[in-house]
């Protein structure tokens, strides 16, 4: 799917990287905690997260992933904003939980990646 | 290709600058043509090793050398040192604060990732003087 499309399932607002929503992905990875992602992860594209520090921001990079996708509500600051929109990862944000957007990106064809 | 040497100081307890040698170092080696799957395993361990130096040790130098076949990352602080290396290496144990936990780290992975993901990794750690961390990726 689109990265557009991840927005719309998870009913996420689009905080930048307007540009970049037609890339395609196709596995994500949904954590809260960073060494966790860099143990486990391997070729997914989308991080669902709760967490809004800029560490967030570079382990999406060391990862090549392509988008974040902040749930509960969260918004990340300004400098987070810049060094993602640097590197070209898309930001965006939903009111859901992590579990409701993981469910509902998994039922729609995402999976956790190789 | 002989040899490039690639240097970089790591700020103690600057959580927003935190990972910015391995980024460096990630680009460089993209740049140069290192393969992809090298480059995840050298940035991985050398990005949980930096996070160590600015978290426990107020930070240090972290040096980056490829050769024709190996990569090889030091990471070398004057911090406090490692008072028991053999419970450090076990996942799950960590001397991380709860500020620190906020940022996603101190679940007690950092070295056990580092040694999964290089082909050779040594410590060298005195209490009370610092600590050297020498990692070897086959390329």
């Amino acid at each position: 799917m689109t990265l557009r499309e991840v927005a719309n399932i998870t009913q996420a607002q689009i905080i930048s990287g307007q540009e970049l929503l037609d890339t395609e992905v196709i596995s994500a990875c949904g954590s809260d905690m960073m060494s966790d992602v860099l143990a486990h992860v391997k070729n997914q594209s989308v991080l669902v997260t709760g967490l809004i520090n800029p560490q967030v921001v570079r382990t999406a990079l060391m990862m090549d992933m392509k988008c974040i996708c902040f749930v509960r509500g969260k918004i990340p600051d300004e400098k987070v904003i810049e060094i993602a929109s640097e590197n070209n990862i898309v930001i965006m944000a939903t009111n859901i939980t992590m579990f409701e957007a993981c469910g509902k990106l998994f039922s729609r064809g995402l999976r956790g990646g190789d | 290709m002989t040899e490039i040497v690639w240097r970089f100081d790591v700020e103690g307890n600057n959580f927003e600058l935190a990972g910015h040698a391995s980024q460096q170092t990630k680009s460089r080696l993209k740049q140069i043509g290192v393969n992809n799957d090298i480059i995840r395993k050298v940035i991985i361990a050398m990005y949980e090793g930096e996070i160590n130096m600015v978290i426990h040790a107020n930070g240090g130098v972290a040096t980056v050398t490829v050769q024709p076949n190996l990569i090889t990352v030091v990471l070398a602080d004057t911090g406090k040192g490692i008072e028991n290396v053999e419970l450090a290496m076990k996942e799950g144990y960590s001397t991380a604060t709860t500020e620190i936990r906020e940022l996603g780290f101190g679940a007690g992975m950092g070295l056990p990732n580092m040694k999964k993901y290089s082909d050779d990794m040594a410590i060298d750690t005195t209490v009370g003087e610092g600590t050297t961390i020498t990692m070897k990726f086959k390329i």
